[in-house]
């Protein structure tokens, strides 16, 4: 019983935050068919930001509640720079190439963020783990479990339900839907096409950000973190259906419950576990889960 | 001219010849720079063939790997040539490549690509966590004997050179002669319109097959090869995913011209790491990222397209 509690909450704590990068990967994908490797790099840029900022602020002693501030404006910062940086002076001049160029590009990009990183923060491990130990811990079925981590469960929950929102009930996710469906339809019936893939492309990269500036306290931010979470992302948004924001939400619960299981039951298998489950999604459904609808082209 | 012996067999044959004879003239740094070239161009040729029929694999570490792997275990278990080593590489991989094949057959586009991804990490995962297979630390290769012969220190480098020009050569003329027969003549029919070739009574889903394991052998072969040159097989230089990145590099950098192509491309490719990591240490993935996107903006074809361009502008 404890041990479905721990495997259960430590599923849902690493669902959350690859469910804040996958949704932004899927909803790229779905809308400007671009694979995008350079997420990584958003999520990384986004921790070490997070970690540096907060480990100098609470050295001042400043109020406390500013480290979740940080982590907000942290997410905001790296996602729009490096969202406007990639997505005009590199995407917008490949949208019509073959997509394997476009993923190739992108993982040129992430290369280059990479040292990009190691030359801005070094090799050496950030911490912050203040805003953890702020928040305290709860009890739950005899175990402790500490509300931060809770807190990020609850904040992903928030951010799937608004997600949906945005989508289905506003002016501008329903442009959205409709440039995913037919882009040059879309144009045609006067949608600003061009405005709606810079803006998906900065939100979805805000919400990478967001994902590693609230990861960051309760890690040691290090290089390489990007390379990890992306691979894990990509296989989350496959298992879910490239493009499906309920697909990104289930695919990050189904990998974050078997690699906590993994790790807990089975720690041989902890690192391949997340493929086999998308190898074996893809032979049984091979367009993910949930297949995003797509126009039928004659 | 007969169907044997065209311009680019002719081509090939030469290059083998006039890289032989270079063994005596270039630093030894060279020859390890040309070693790795051919091991790498060799799993860049396996791309290509794919992609002529539109398909990229983001995972054909896997069948590096699997070759690599598949040449120790030869060399350590039963026998410890280098023909043997090559046959047990091409063994394992192409094994591997048959079986996930009649699954992998079915798939076009990213999906094709990251499915390979995600079984190049199984194995990255299955490699890094087994102690018997040297877990991350991997298995070192012993210099290869030849038939009973057996080569010491520098002679052994340039063993290991001469076998693999003449392996390179001899696959990269089979390959050339395969993608102008029949099969291989399907693979811009794949790309373009699979109902139709199937219309004609070609099975789409069987050419995709054969070039599946075609592109895994060559990519066991440049395992091999590696294997052979560095000494070493390990799982994050052999089977991580960025490693299937950079050989999808490679053959973007040469583009779909010609068999000979992605040699060159593989030894540009050499020689940007090389220098990027001799000279900065520090920010080699910034220059390879920045070469790598320069290319894909100015030379959407690649480098081939360079000297079509060239004959070109001689031409008129």
């Amino acid at each position: 019983m404890q041990l479905a509690a721990v495997i259960l909450v430590d599923g849902l704590v690493y669902a959350s935050y690859l469910f804040m990068v996958a949704v932004g990967l899927t909803v790229i994908f779905g809308v400007q068919r671009v694979l995008n490797t350079a997420h990584g790099s958003f999520f990384a840029f986004g921790a070490y930001l997070a970690a540096m900022l907060i480990g100098a602020w609470y050295k001042a002693g400043w109020p406390a509640y500013g480290g979740f501030l940080i982590i907000v404006v942290s997410a905001a910062v790296v996602g729009i720079v490096l969202g406007l940086i990639i997505e005009r002076c590199l995407l917008k001049y490949l949208y019509d190439r073959d997509e394997h160029i476009v993923v190739l590009a992108t993982f040129a990009a992430f290369l280059a963020l990479e040292d990009v990183i190691l030359l801005i923060w070094g090799t050496d491990p950030y911490y912050a783990i203040q805003p953890v130990q702020e928040l305290g811990a709860t009890q739950i079925a005899g175990l402790k479990f500490d509300n931060y981590n809770l807190s990020m469960i609850a904040i992903s929950g928030v951010l799937a339900l608004s997600l949906w929102y945005a989508l289905r009930r506003t002016t501008w996710g329903k442009m959205l839907l409709a440039v995913i469906y037919d882009r040059e339809v879309s144009r045609a019936m006067g949608i600003n096409v061009t405005a709606v893939f810079l803006i998906t492309f900065i939100l979805g990269s805000i919400l990478a950000a967001l994902g590693g500036a609230y990861l960051a306290p309760t890690i040691s931010v290090l290089p390489g973190i990007g390379v990890e979470v992306i691979v894990i992302a990509f296989a989350v948004v496959v298992i879910g259906g490239m493009g499906s924001i309920p697909g990104a939400l289930i695919g990050a619960v189904i990998v974050g419950i078997s690699r906590a299981a993994a790790v807990h039951l089975l720690p041989s298998i902890e690192l391949f576990v997340i493929y086999i489950i998308m190898a074996g999604v893809l032979i049984f459904r091979p367009e993910g889960l949930f297949v995003p609808v797509k126009a039928r082209r004659i | 001219m007969s169907r044997l012996a065209d311009r680019t067999v002719i081509g090939l044959s030469i290059s083998a010849v006039v890289l032989m004879a270079l063994a005596a003239l270039i630093p030894n740094w060279m020859l390890f720079i040309f070693l790795q070239s051919f091991a790498r161009g060799a799993v860049a040729l396996g791309l290509l063939v794919l992609w002529r029929s539109g398909l990229i694999s983001f995972g054909h570490a896997l069948y590096f790997a699997a070759g690599a792997y598949g040449a120790v275990f030869m060399q350590r278990m039963i026998a410890n040539d280098a023909f043997a080593m090559v046959a047990a590489g091409l063994i394992a991989s192409g094994a591997l490549a048959f079986l996930l094949g009649f699954l992998l057959r079915q798939y076009r586009g990213i999906f094709f690509a990251l499915l390979n991804m995600a079984f190049s990490m199984v194995l990255w995962g299955l490699l890094a966590k087994t102690e018997a297979l040297g877990s991350t630390d991997g298995l070192s290769i012993v210099a290869p004997r030849f038939f009973g012969m057996v080569f010491a220190g520098d002679q052994s480098k340039l063993a290991i050179y001469f076998f693999a020009i003449v392996l390179t050569w001899m696959f990269s003329v089979a390959v050339h002669l395969y993608m102008k027969s029949t099969l291989g003549a399907m693979s811009t029919a794949v790309r373009e319109n699979e109902i139709r070739l199937e219309y004609l009574g070609y099975s789409a889903h069987r050419a995709v097959h054969v070039k599946y394991v075609i592109s895994a052998l060559l990519a066991g072969f440049g395992g091999v090869l590696m294997g052979m040159t560095v000494g070493i097989v390990d799982p994050d230089s052999m089977a991580y995913w960025t490693v299937s990145g950079e050989f999808v590099f490679i053959t973007i950098l040469s583009g779909t011209g010609n068999v000979a192509a992605t040699y060159i491309g593989a030894f540009v490719f050499e020689i940007i790491r090389s220098l990027a990591f001799q000279y900065s240490p520090k920010l080699w993935q910034l220059i390879m990222g920045g070469a790598l996107l320069l290319i894909i903006m100015f030379l959407p074809n690649g480098l081939w397209s360079v000297m079509a361009r060239l004959r070109k502008a001689r031409a008129s």
